[in-house]
């Protein structure tokens, strides 16, 4: 079993993350949803780390936490939604209702698959991707796989976001039809 | 550990999916997919520790797609409030028929 401290740490910031999640989803403005969810992204990254997934760690801050958050919370500004809109933003019941039973099947599931044989319980320092970090490092043991057997999906994605970015300027610039 | 982080996982897509069905903010809806594409990543890293790197380098991947759909979502959420002046979700419903 991994020690006490590990686990106390392990339980903490997964308590935190899901308060912050709860935090996120009942906020009216927009701007205090997107600061719950970047508390949620940092406390994720901190498991990432303590998983031994230093690397994941580190992207998670910087892209997630850093970059897309951040585009979100631009979108807000631009388009002036920072206050709570006058119109009340939770659905009515029949989307409460749905959502709860929702809520409540998924749960069911995990609590069915949780008495099932879970693969070996790790201790910290064992593993594949610990043994993984000890021989390449923190990026070689992503970058190893990366590069070589998922090469070619690594190059589709760049197209991908080659596509994004051209879809995403020309579907948010103004068109000159309105301009007329 | 391994247990207790795919329980998390899927308490943290719950919420997500729960977010999704009752928010009617098309922003906030964005943001509650990016807490389920999170909830996974979760997963993926817990179980690159039994099953070798393939999870994490998915989540790079995972992660990419995410910063993709961000930027097309949200230049489609502008294009809709230039026209509408609004990101409910109510008042968009052109596809209702």
């Amino acid at each position: 079993m991994p020690n006490f401290f590990y686990q106390v740490n392990f339980y903490l910031f997964g308590l935190i993350a899901i308060g912050s999640a709860i935090a996120f989803v009942t906020r009216r403005s927009p701007v205090a949803a997107a600061l719950w969810l970047v508390n949620t992204m940092f406390c994720l990254a901190v498991l990432y780390v303590m998983l031994e997934a230093q690397f994941i760690g580190v992207i998670q801050v910087l892209v997630y936490a850093g970059a897309i958050m951040v585009v979100f919370l631009f979108v807000v500004m631009l388009l002036n939604l920072g206050e709570p809109s006058e119109i009340a933003d939770i659905r009515g019941k029949w989307g409460k209702l749905v959502a709860a039973l929702l809520g409540i099947v998924l749960l069911a599931q995990v609590a069915a698959l949780s008495g099932k044989r879970m693969p070996e319980p790790f201790i910290p320092g064992t593993g594949y991707d610990a043994q993984a970090v000890r021989d390449l490092g923190a990026v070689g043991s992503v970058a190893q796989p990366l590069f070589n057997e998922y090469l070619l999906a690594f190059e589709l994605t760049s197209i991908l976001l080659l596509v994004a970015i051209v879809g995403a300027v020309v579907i948010g610039r103004r068109r000159q039809i309105d301009a007329r | 550990m391994l247990a207790e982080s795919l329980a998390l996982s899927a308490v943290l897509f719950s919420i997500g999916a729960i977010g999704v069905l009752t928010r009617r903010n098309a922003i906030v809806i964005f943001m509650c997919v990016e807490l389920m594409l999170n909830a996974v990543n979760l997963t993926f890293v817990a179980l690159s520790k039994v099953y070798g790197m393939a999870g994490q380098v998915f989540v790079i991947f995972v992660m990419t797609v995410a910063a993709a759909e961000a930027a097309v979502g949200l230049a489609i959420i502008i294009a809709i409030f230039r026209h509408k002046q609004t990101v409910n979700l109510e008042n968009i419903n052109l596809l209702k028929g």
